[in-house]
């Protein structure tokens, strides 16, 4: 059995020299739902690019057993869903059957194939009846949503998401995290909001000025004031 | 950094210097009577419409799609442009994004800027306006006359502007003309292409999320007579030169030999003084070869006076 | 995740740093007109120019690689003037076996090339120079300074800001497209989809770029007019140029009007 994230003594610096990331480790099971915490700056964005070899630094960086590497990239791609933090990134095409169509396309699946997963990506997010629907027109919380069925059709095996909360009113809010509950696949969110983190996700790893700084249970780590506050986090 | 798509940005060097100062002459006034224009039509959106719209043209020239293997194709802007903004609008947005391109990027040269200018922001907007008004008319009020117009639209003002570089090089002397023309064209006409699939994609785009401004910038532009007509002579000009000079080369050469004037000056100059050499050497290669170690002394000199007077300032000032 | 590293500033203290940007932008154009304008085949007065160049270059303290790499970066298309290598009529330098052809090289064509290439290398370092030792608000005074009409300044402004904005932007959708690009491992299926599909949907990305630059105007529109903004523009007057300054003006364009004349005259 393999760990679906291996990430080993992971190093990455920006083109102008400021270092982002150093020396991160983290290895994450099947299965597991693991929450990246930290203050704004820390390095999350930039490893979660890592993962799907948008970025890369040295050390080694391993997904679903593959190595992310130039002959691997295409399969890793298709493995790792990345949510980014805004929908806008994620929304190019003018339908949201467009957008969402869009992996299954790619990777070069007969139209029925497509047809398919483009419905139950839409019925996991609760989004059913949108396909025809313009994308840019949708509230914040909607395209969140879509933005989630764009990689959903691809039928990843590891759901990765940059601040999946931010920005949404407390219903939207609430229904994102019912949805993210019911995904069964293994998922590593980025986020400031903490009490998703205690209710989603079990274990939880800190981030700070591109070190990780604690990774255990969400429930004794939130127990620790001091180290949330070294690290500009507040308990829920 | 360059993110222009094709090679189109003209780098200094490569005009001759009356060429480059003509296009200039053309240029300006084009861009000035365009700042008349649309303070007329977009009134007092303008400068952050435009603005806004000429950083999207430079940003939007980073996506990219593959063509095959390598190659990607990429997005010049002048036809979209042209169909959201209308042409005197349009004309600025370009200038900007020229401008801003050969002055900071380096993307073409500072002295070629005029003729930069004139090949994507006035051929290029021309012509995006000429097609796209011609089809749209032939189309009536169904909707393919906008896809199709587009595609037109960049595909043509791709290859006009192509057309206008080649003959800017074989008129300087830089590239014979029975080369570049052809080789030009022949390019750009597979570029176009791929601008014109892109065109369509983007006008696809908006006219699912923002028809009225589709609307807007075709109602705004209306017809303008002037910009038609300029678009079509340009086009018919170019469509006629361009295989006229790439098969009588030389008929271009003599053209640019009668109006370098400056090539001509040289001509007078050595007529006044024969034979001129470093005073005193009469063998000429000796000559040559003295001042080639003068001139060389002259640089190792004056960077070291340099250094040594930029060193000492600093240890003073430290 | 910022792409500002794309911007060509770099800040100093040199002289050529703190010269008015105003001089510097002259003297930039007027080093790559005279450079233009200088006879084919001149090398020894092309050493003087490059040594202008070179010791301008050292003066601002950039470091002489740092703008040699970035010119390097212009150069390719002095391929588009190697054909006159062949072309251009003239005694014959030497031959060039290519496989089963034989190319003629002749000596004005290479003389002529030679000549091109170093011209262009030499002005691109005029303007890298520029661009790297002033920022681009100074640019803006310069343009004004030009007679560049208020508005079209104030469009570039404008432009300036929202390029880094939007260039991030249009990073970011790129990077996402990416993201969704995968290979499904699936035997006999390849990847990447038709190309007018890659078309459109890069065209999507265009028209959704553009979008935002629409609507974004809207609301710069709205807080312009929040502050009193009344479609006129505006600005400061500028202040003149000191004697000191019009007199290395008139200096340094005597100069490369001598050196212009020098090169004529000899070669």
């Amino acid at each position: 059995m393999h760990h679906s994230i291996e990430i080993e003594g992971l190093s990455y610096s920006y083109p102008d020299g400021h270092p982002a990331l150093r020396g991160v480790s983290l290895h994450i099971q099947p299965g597991e739902k693991v929450a990246l915490v930290g203050p704004n700056g820390a390095g999350k964005s930039t490893l979660l690019l890592h993962l799907v070899g948008i970025l890369r630094g040295q050390g080694q960086v391993r997904v679903c057993g593959l190595e992310v590497g130039d002959g691997n990239l295409g399969r890793i791609r298709a493995m790792v869903g990345l949510v980014f933090q805004s929908p806008e990134d994620q929304l190019f095409s003018p339908t949201v059957y467009d957008d969402v169509s869009y992996g299954p396309l790619y990777q070069g699946l007969p139209e029925a194939e497509v047809q398919a997963r483009v419905d139950a990506a839409l019925a996991a997010v609760h989004m059913h009846g949108y396909a025809r629907r313009v994308s840019h027109h949708l509230s914040l919380g909607e395209k969140k949503r879509i933005a989630i069925a764009t990689v959903l059709s691809m039928q990843p095996e590891v759901l990765v998401l940059d601040e999946p909360t931010s920005g949404l009113d407390p219903r939207a809010r609430r229904t994102l995290i019912n949805l993210l509950r019911e995904l069964p696949l293994t998922m590593l969110a980025s986020t400031h909001d903490m009490r998703m983190v205690q209710e989603l996700f079990p274990r939880m790893v800190i981030l700070d000025e591109g070190q990780v700084v604690a990774d255990g249970p969400t429930r004794s780590l939130l127990e620790d004031i001091g180290l949330l506050e070294a690290h500009g986090l507040e308990r829920p | 950094m360059h993110f222009s798509p094709a090679p189109m940005h003209i780098p200094d060097g490569f005009l001759s210097v009356w060429v480059a100062l003509l296009f200039w002459a053309v240029s300006i006034p084009a861009v000035w009577y365009a700042l008349r224009r649309v303070g007329r039509d977009l009134g007092e959106r303008q400068v952050p419409l435009m603005g806004v719209l000429a950083a999207a043209v430079f940003a939007g020239q980073m996506l990219n799609f593959t063509v095959a293997g390598g190659t990607s194709g990429h997005l010049m802007g002048a036809a979209l442009t042209t169909i959201l903004l209308g042409p005197w609008g349009a004309i600025l947005v370009l200038t900007n994004v020229v401008g801003v391109q050969a002055l900071i990027f380096q993307d073409g040269g500072l002295l070629a800027l005029g003729a930069n200018l004139f090949n994507m922001a006035v051929v290029g907007v021309a012509v995006a306006h000429m097609a796209n008004r011609t089809v749209q008319r032939l189309a009536g009020r169904q909707p393919w006359g906008l896809f199709v117009g587009g595609f037109m639209a960049a595909w043509l003002s791709t290859e006009t502007a192509a057309l206008s570089v080649a003959l800017q090089l074989a008129l300087s002397g830089t590239s014979p003309a029975n080369i570049a023309i052809p080789a030009m064209a022949a390019v750009h006409a597979l570029i176009g292409i791929g601008e014109g699939l892109i065109c369509v994609g983007a006008l696809a785009f908006l006219y699912a999320t923002r028809r009225d401004l589709l609307a807007s910038g075709a109602a705004g532009a209306a017809h303008d007579k002037l910009v038609w007509l300029a678009g079509l002579a340009l086009a018919l000009v170019l469509a006629i030169a361009s295989p006229l000079a790439s098969t009588h080369p030389d008929g271009l050469e003599r053209v640019a030999l009668q109006y370098g004037f400056f090539e001509r000056a040289q001509g007078y100059l050595y007529q006044v003084v024969p034979d001129y050499s470093l005073p005193g050497v009469a063998d000429p290669r000796l000559a040559t070869i003295l001042a080639g170690v003068l001139g060389t002394l002259l640089v190792f000199g004056t960077v070291l006076a340099v250094t040594y007077t930029r060193r000492r300032r600093r240890t003073q000032g430290a | 995740m910022h792409i500002h590293f794309l911007d060509p500033y770099r800040p100093g203290h040199s002289p050529v740093h703190r010269l008015d940007a105003r001089l510097k932008l002259v003297l930039a154009l007027a080093f790559i007109l005279s450079a233009g304008l200088a006879p084919d085949g001149a090398w020894p007065a092309y050493a003087l120019w490059l040594s202008l160049i070179t010791s301008a270059e050292a003066l601002s303290e950039l470091g002489i690689a740092y703008v040699l790499k970035r010119a390097a970066l212009a150069l390719p298309f002095v391929l588009a003037a190697l054909p006159l290598v062949f072309t251009l009529d003239g005694q014959p330098a030497f031959n060039l076996a290519i496989g089963p052809w034989e190319l003629a090289i002749s000596q004005p064509g290479l003389e002529r090339f030679l000549s091109l290439a170093f011209k262009s290398w030499v002005s691109v370092q005029a303007a890298i120079l520029l661009s790297a030792t002033t920022s681009f608000p100074d640019l803006l005074v310069a343009m004004r300074a030009l007679r560049i009409p208020r508005l079209l300044v104030a469009i570039f402004g404008l432009m300036w800001r929202y390029l880094f904005v939007l260039a991030d932007e249009a990073l970011r959708l790129v990077r996402a497209r990416v993201a969704r690009s995968g290979e499904s491992g699936l035997p006999g299926i390849k990847s990447g989809g038709r190309l007018a599909w890659r078309a459109r949907v890069a065209g999507g990305m265009a028209g959704s770029l553009f979008l935002r630059a629409f609507e974004r105007s809207d609301r710069i529109y709205m807080a312009m007019v929040a502050r009193g903004y009344d479609g006129e523009v505006r600005a400061f007057p500028l202040p003149g140029l000191t004697g000191g300054q019009w007199t290395m003006l008139t200096a340094w364009i005597g100069l490369l009007a001598a050196l212009l004349a020098l090169a004529h005259l000899l070669w």
